[in-house]
């Protein structure tokens, strides 16, 4: 017995490092067939890293104050040695979260990945999702630029229109009757450490999750159902390392392509990633004249808009994002995968991505007659997608789903 | 591929800049390669600019980059401070300028990427004389704007000639002509844009050079990861 060896025995008699390493990557069966969909969960975790990472070095010269908050962020930028890589892997990272979550959800939804027994890693996939969306919006306020300022006035100020504790609510959640000094240290505060907290702890619970009932892959077929009668391991299974670990690497590789391209050649991205009103410092007393937030709140924020009551808007912006949590009892499909759907489905699907990209794109657009008609069409539609589906899925006939994952 | 096709479709629709119609601009001849212009365009901004506004986070050292050495810097652009690590700042206290202009001249550090250097080209050289506002000076590109024309020596005193046209692009007629010609003021103002664009980020060119070596780098490294992907796959299929 080497000493290495020894060291790991005598690790295992204390601490289980040999068996969870086993539980969760070498012993670890998924589906041989992932295909391009499946790299987003691990590039999410990746994003989370470099969000973490990026953060902690950007903490140590931004100064959480009203006064001086712009001006730290310029002398990241400018002063503190590799700051502006730093602060753009950040700023860029956050922008590039929401791409990969979203293309990690549109996965889920085309393969039925919240499907029983899948329901809980949907559930706080949903909760993660929330989670990144305080995140984010809380971090934009930090810059304290005009769209920092203003989009959280806009943001904050929907609470208000919550009948009786609306205004009580806002100003509770502001800690000033307008957003100032207050709003930004304690949105420092849940940025920093409340929210990445409560992210980590539901990453682990969205894998734990995954790892007890296993992947589903894009055939929705349950490769647990065959085994092995002497090995009790999956037959269309392999081991998520070394397979899934090499795979991925690649795909590391190919997203930090992407990712670097945009850091290096174009960080603001045309004013999709970094708003040209941002450079602007936070002027309680100058409106800018189009506020919005950034693309990826805009589809729900169209949804808001597009509802003439505010008080009904903020409900369907609110049920905008919490209808999803309830994908898996609203559809009621026989099979999973999209594959093994008909055109029913496919056509509401395409009607979802149509309407969820459409409502983003005009989030971003000053409202316009026209443009608001379009919103409450898109909104309909999307809304459709899912008030609909119980319906639509257990009428329409699907074809029938192979035993096995198919060669 | 459907899949990918929509796949694509998301990621690709950040990249369609976001359209804003903000009336007439003309094109800013920026190059930030071409230091001498930017060197020509910090004086200008040193001379012009830096008693009004001021460039907060942009230390004077930092033109060294553009190949000015310590003791041009001190001799020819530090007017205000005398510390070459010293920021640009000015003595103009926020208050007074408040009360004499009606606004605070806004600093200009970061300007060019809230603005854009196009928009910067054109206000710059679209004041006009108006008796209807209290400085005697218009803007087409920003009317009503509370900064009288600071050039005005050197483009002279222009009046707007009628409506502005179905295009857009205003047309003006010189009263009284400066100490430079169109073309040499046109020149001017866009050496002090390329200098007013390179200094909202000093350090762009370097980030686009290195940019290139990390590409590189991850293309090599793309490629041998893929193959050790293949060499784990082998066996599955």
């Amino acid at each position: 017995m080497s000493a290495s060896q020894k060291m790991l025995g005598w690790i295992d008699a204390r601490f289980p490092l040999t068996s969870t390493w086993k539980a969760h990557l070498s012993e670890y069966y998924a589906p041989k067939n992932f295909n391009f969909w499946y790299f987003f969960g691990s590039l999410a975790l990746l994003v989370l890293v470099n969000q973490i990472v990026t953060g902690i070095f950007l903490t140590m010269s931004y100064k959480p104050d009203a006064a001086l908050a712009f001006a730290s962020v310029e002398y990241i930028m400018r002063d503190v040695p590799w700051g502006w890589l730093i602060r753009y892997m950040h700023s860029t990272g956050a922008s590039m979260f929401f791409v990969v979550v979203y293309l990690h959800m549109f996965r889920g939804l085309i393969y039925g990945s919240h499907r029983k027994p899948r329901e809980l890693v949907w559930i706080f996939g949903m909760m993660i999702y929330l989670a990144l969306m305080a995140e984010a919006f809380m971090g934009y306020l930090l810059p304290w630029g005009q769209m920092s300022f203003w989009g959280a006035s806009v943001i904050i100020s929907l609470f208000s229109a919550i009948p009786y504790v609306g205004d009580a609510l806002s100003q509770w959640i502001r800690g000033d009757f307008v957003v100032s000094d207050a709003t930004l240290n304690r949105f420092f505060a849940f940025h920093v450490i409340a929210l990445p907290l409560v992210l980590l702890g539901l990453v682990v619970a969205h894998i734990i999750a995954l790892h007890e009932v296993g992947s589903n892959n894009p055939e929705g077929i349950e490769i647990k159902a065959h085994k092995d009668p002497v090995t009790h391991i999956p037959l269309d299974g392999i081991p998520f390392h070394p397979y899934y670990t090499v795979k991925d690497i690649v795909g590391v590789v190919v997203f930090l392509m992407v990712f670097s391209a945009i850091i290096f050649f174009g960080p603001e991205m045309g004013g999709w990633f970094l708003e040209a009103n941002n450079f602007i410092p936070a002027d309680p007393f100058k409106t800018p004249q189009h506020i919005a937030p950034l693309w990826y709140f805009t589809p729900f924020y169209a949804i808001l808009r597009a509802v003439p009551n505010k008080l009904f808007g903020v409900v369907g912006m609110g049920a905008g994002v919490v209808i999803m949590a309830f994908l898996p009892w609203l559809d009621r499909a026989k099979v999973k995968s999209v594959r093994y759907r008909g055109p029913i489905y496919k056509s509401f699907l395409a009607l979802f991505v149509i309407s969820f990209v459409g409502l983003g794109y005009l989030g971003t657009q000053a409202p316009t007659p026209l443009l608001n008609d379009i919103a409450r069409l898109l909104s309909v539609t999307y809304f459709g997608f899912f008030i609909l589906m119980p319906w639509y899925t257990s009428v329409e006939k699907t074809k029938p789903v192979p035993e096995r994952i198919p060669e | 591929m459907k899949k990918f096709l929509v796949s694509l479709l998301l990621v690709l629709v950040p990249l369609t800049a976001l359209a804003e119609e903000e009336g007439y601009v003309d094109k800013a001849p920026i190059n930030l390669n071409d230091y001498a212009s930017i060197q020509r365009g910090a004086k200008v901004f040193s001379n012009y600019c830096l008693s009004c506004h001021s460039a907060n986070y942009v230390r004077y050292e930092t033109l060294e980059q553009v190949g000015l050495t310590a003791d041009q810097i001190k001799g020819n652009l530090m007017f205000a401070a005398d510390k070459i690590g010293s920021r640009m700042t000015i003595a103009m206290r926020p208050g007074d300028s408040k009360k004499w202009f009606g606004i605070t001249p806004p600093d200009l550090s970061v300007e060019a990427r809230a603005r854009t250097p196009d928009w910067i080209y054109t206000y710059l050289r679209s004041f006009y004389r108006s008796d209807e506002r209290p400085t005697g000076w218009d803007n087409t590109a920003f009317s009503k704007v509370g900064m009288p024309n600071a050039l005005w020596t050197l483009q002279g005193e222009q009046v707007l000639k009628g409506p502005v046209g179905a295009d857009g692009k205003p047309e003006f007629v010189m009263l009284h002509p400066g100490k430079l010609t169109p073309d040499q003021f046109n020149a001017t103002v866009g050496d002090l844009v390329n200098y007013i664009t390179w200094m909202a980020e000093p350090g762009k060119m370097k980030r686009m050079e290195l940019g290139v070596y990390v590409l590189l780098f991850l293309g090599l490294f793309f490629v041998l990861t893929f193959y050790l992907k293949k060499e784990f796959w082998k066996d599955i299929h």
